[in-house]
C-alpha cells in the first residue's frame, strides 16, 4: 500500500499544474465553507445577542400559563413570593447563571396630559436588569447616561411612542394601570430616556422601577411576572435549561402539576425561526460548495484517467491487478483531497484569526461599532474536512473504477 | 520443452458491421528459451496473435496453451495475474512511465505487480541495469534518454519479474536500423543469459534474419516457417 501511495504522490507531482489547480479548487471550497460558517456564526451570535442581551435574556421563568396569555399581561398569573424564592434557590445552585432579574409586567394607559395611548411596561430593578440584559442600557438613546437606568418616579419610553406622542426627556407623563381587583391607579412619572425599539416581544416596551410597578398595581407582596436569566456561556443553554427544569420540577400545585415554566429565548422570540432559516441557508450553501468540489474533483480525475489511457494500458498489460490500478487512482484522489483540505483548513484558520485580530466593526441599525468575531468549532472543521475528503474519494471512485476496467489492448492503442 | 502451443486458433472480431478474420485457424508450437519472430505485412495478424499469447485478448475458438495453462478461458483478473507471473512485454512505443526514472521503471512491476521486498528489488534492478547496459543512466527520466536506450529499459522491465516469456510487438519499428539491430542483439543476449523465451513481431525482413525461428503470417494464416534454428515445429 505504501508503494501505491508513493506512486500516487509521484503521479500528482508529475501533473503539477493540474494537481495544483484541483487542490486549489478544494482549498477554495474549504475556505469558502469554513469562512462562511465562521462569519455566519458570528452574525448569528451577534443577532441573537441583540435579543438575549437587549431584552429576553437567555432563559425566562414564568408561572405556568403566563406566556400563553402574555398579550394580556395577566396579573393573576404573577409568581407569588414563595415561588420567586424557589426560583432564586434553584438559580443559586446553577454555576452557569451569570445574573438574573425579576420583572413585573403590566399594561397601562400612557398620557401626556393632552392625549393618551396604551403602553406595555416592565417594572425592573435597574441594577439587576443591567446585569441580566447588558445591552438594555445601550438601547437608551436619549436622556441621562450613567447611574441606574431608571430611578423611582422615572420612566423610559419606547422611541416610537415618544415620537408619536411628542414626548421629550424631562417631560411629565401619567401612567394609569388597571389593578387585579379591577380598580385603576395612576402615577406621574418623569421621562428619563427614550428606548430604541426592537423587533419581537418586549421590543417596544417602556421601563419603570419595579417598586413603582408594584405601587401602581397596588401589589402588597413581592410578586414577579417573570425572571430573566443570563448565562455565563450561552452555548450551554440546553444543559442549563434541562438543569433548571429539573430544579423547578418540585414546584407543583395541589394536583401535583408543575406551576412554573422555563422558556429559552428561542421559545419566546419569533426571531428563532429566522435563526433556523439561517442555519438552513448555511446547510444549503455547504451542500452547494461541497457539490462544486465533488464535480470539480470528478472532472479532474476523469481527465487524469483520459490523459493516461496508454499508461493505464501499459501497467495493465504488464500484469498490474485491476484492484491495484483502482487503488492507485483512488489514492491520488485521496491525496488530492487531504492536501487541498489541509491547506484550506490552515488558510481558513489563519483568516479567522486575522479577522479576530483586525476587529472589523460595523453598524447594524441603532447598534454602533459591532465587532465581527468569527469563530469556528473543532467539530465543524473536522466535519467539513471529513466531508470534503470523503467527497473527493467518492468523486475519484468512478474514474478509478473506469481505469481498472480498461481493456489493455484498447488502452494501448489509444492515441 | 514446449512453452506455447496453439491449435486451430481463430480470432474474429467486428469492425463496425464488418467481420474481420484476423487469425484463421493456426497451429504452432514454440519451445522454451527460443528466439522467435512473427513477420508479415500490416494487418496480417501479428499483433492479434501476440495479444492472444500475452492474454491481452481471447481467441474466438481453438486452444492456446502458454506455460502449461489454457489461457483462452482466463477472465480479466486471472489474465492480469498470469501476465504478471509469466509474461513480460516490450512495446513499439517503449511505453515507459515518464514520471519515473530508468531505475524506477524497471522496478515498477516488482512493486505494483509482484510486491518484492526492497533489498531483493534493488538487487534485481541493478542486475538488469548492468545486463542491458543502462547502469549509468539509472537515475535519468525517459525524456532524457534516446529511443534505443528506452527500448533497453523496456527489455529490462519485461525481464524484471523473471518472466518465462517476453512478447515484443514491433520493438524496433521506432528505431533506426543500427539501433534496431542492437536491440535484437540485446534480446538475444538476454535470452542466453536469463533463459527467457523471446517472441517478437516485425515487418522488417532484415531484422527477421536475426531470429532462430521465423513464422510468416499472411491474412491470418501462418503462411510458412522460413527458418528453424531452434526447436520449433510448425504443424
Amino acid at each position: 500500500m505504501l508503494n501505491v501511495f508513493k506512486m500516487a504522490l509521484r503521479n500528482l507531482a508529475r501533473f503539477g499544474r493540474r494537481t495544483l489547480l484541483s487542490a486549489m479548487l478544494i482549498t477554495l471550497g474549504i475556505v469558502a465553507v469554513l469562512l462562511f460558517i465562521a462569519t455566519a456564526g458570528s452574525f448569528k451570535a451577534m443577532m441573537i445577542g441583540q435579543f438575549t442581551d437587549g431584552v429576553l435574556g437567555h432563559l425566562e421563568v414564568h408561572r405556568k400559563g403566563y406566556v400563553a396569555s402574555i398579550d394580556t399581561l395577566p396579573l393573576n398569573l404573577n409568581m407569588p413570593p414563595a415561588l420567586v424564592g424557589k426560583v432564586e434557590q434553584a438559580l443559586a445552585k446553577l454555576d452557569d447563571v451569570e445574573a438574573y432579574s425579576e420583572r413585573v409586567k403590566l399594561g397601562a394607559m400612557f398620557s401626556n396630559f393632552t392625549e393618551s395611548t396604551s403602553i406595555r411596561i416592565n417594572g425592573i430593578d435597574p441594577v439587576k436588569e443591567a446585569a441580566a440584559t447588558p445591552l438594555l442600557p445601550g438601547r437608551v438613546t436619549e436622556g441621562e447616561k450613567g447611574g441606574p437606568m431608571v430611578k423611582p418616579g422615572e420612566v423610559l419610553i419606547p422611541a416610537l411612542l415618544a415620537r408619536g406622542m411628542k414626548v421629550k426627556v424631562g417631560d411629565a407623563v401619567v401612567l394609569v394601570a388597571t389593578n387585579r381587583d379591577g380598580s385603576v391607579n395612576g402615577k406621574t412619572f418623569v421621562v428619563r430616556g427614550i428606548v430604541d425599539s426592537m423587533t419581537g416581544p418586549s421590543g417596544r416596551d417602556g421601563y419603570i422601577h419595579i417598586n413603582d410597578a408594584r405601587e401602581l398595581l397596588r401589589l402588597k407582596d413581592r410578586e414577579v411576572s417573570e425572571i430573566v436569566i443570563r448565562l455565563k456561556h450561552p452555548a450551554r443553554l440546553d444543559q442549563v435549561y434541562a438543569q433548571l427544569n429539573q430544579e423547578l420540577a418540585g414546584a407543583t400545585n395541589k394536583e401535583g402539576k408543575p406551576v412554573l415554566d422555563v422558556h429559552t429565548w428561542a421559545d419566546l422570540s419569533p426571531f428563532s425561526s429566522i435563526v433556523r432559516m439561517i442555519d438552513l441557508l448555511a446547510v444549503f450553501i455547504k451542500v452547494m460548495l461541497v457539490s462544486i468540489v465533488l464535480i470539480s474533483v470528478m472532472n479532474v480525475m476523469m481527465m487524469a484517467v483520459y490523459e493516461r489511457i496508454r499508461e493505464i494500458g501499459t501497467i495493465a498489460a504488464i500484469g498490474t491487478p485491476p484492484r491495484r490500478i483502482m487503488s492507485l487512482f483512488l489514492t491520488e484522489g485521496l491525496l488530492l483531497g487531504v492536501g487541498g483540505t489541509a491547506i484550506g483548513v490552515a488558510i481558513s484558520l489563519a483568516v479567522i484569526y486575522g479577522l479576530n485580530v483586525w476587529k472589523i466593526t460595523f453598524d447594524f441599525g441603532q447598534q454602533q461599532g459591532l465587532v465581527l468575531s468569527p469563530t469556528i468549532g473543532v467539530p465543524d472543521v473536522l466535519i467539513i474536512a471529513a466531508m470534503v475528503i470523503v467527497i473527493t474519494l467518492l468523486a475519484s471512485l468512478q474514474p478509478a473504477w473506469k481505469a481498472s476496467r480498461m481493456d489493455p489492448v484498447t488502452a494501448l492503442g489509444h492515441v | 520443452m514446449t512453452l506455447i502451443r496453439a491449435e486451430q486458433l481463430v480470432k474474429t472480431y467486428c469492425s463496425g458491421e464488418v467481420e474481420v478474420h484476423a487469425i484463421r485457424g493456426v497451429d504452432f508450437t514454440i519451445e522454451a528459451k527460443s528466439f522467435v519472430v512473427f513477420v508479415g505485412p500490416s494487418g496480417s495478424g501479428k499483433t492479434t496473435l501476440l495479444n492472444m499469447i500475452g492474454c491481452l485478448d481471447h481467441p474466438t475458438s481453438g486452444t492456446l496453451n502458454v506455460a502449461g495453462a489454457d489461457v483462452s478461458t482466463l477472465d480479466r483478473r486471472a489474465a492480469a495475474e498470469f501476465r504478471g507471473q509469466h509474461i513480460g512485454f516490450v512495446f513499439q512505443d517503449f511505453n515507459l512511465i515518464p514520471v519515473l526514472t530508468v531505475y524506477e521503471n524497471i522496478e515498477y512491476p516488482l512493486i505494483m505487480v509482484q510486491d518484492w521486498p526492497e533489498a531483493k528489488r534493488r538487487a534485481q534492478v541493478t542486475r538488469l541495469l548492468e545486463a542491458v547496459g543502462m547502469a549509468e543512466q539509472a537515475h535519468k527520466r525517459p525524456s532524457q534518454i534516446s529511443g534505443g536506450q528506452k527500448q533497453r529499459v523496456a527489455v529490462a522491465r519485461a525481464l524484471a519479474t523473471n518472466a518465462q516469456l517476453v512478447l515484443a510487438d514491433e520493438p524496433t519499428a521506432n528505431l533506426d536500423h543500427d539501433t534496431a539491430y542492437r536491440i535484437i542483439e540485446l534480446m538475444k543476449k538476454m535470452r542466453d543469459e536469463f533463459g527467457t523465451t523471446f517472441v517478437f513481431s516485425t515487418h522488417d525482413p532484415k531484422i527477421m534474419t536475426e531470429a532462430e525461428v521465423v513464422f510468416e503470417l499472411e491474412d491470418g494464416h501462418i503462411h510458412r516457417k522460413v527458418q528453424e534454428l531452434a526447436g520449433v515445429q510448425h504443424a
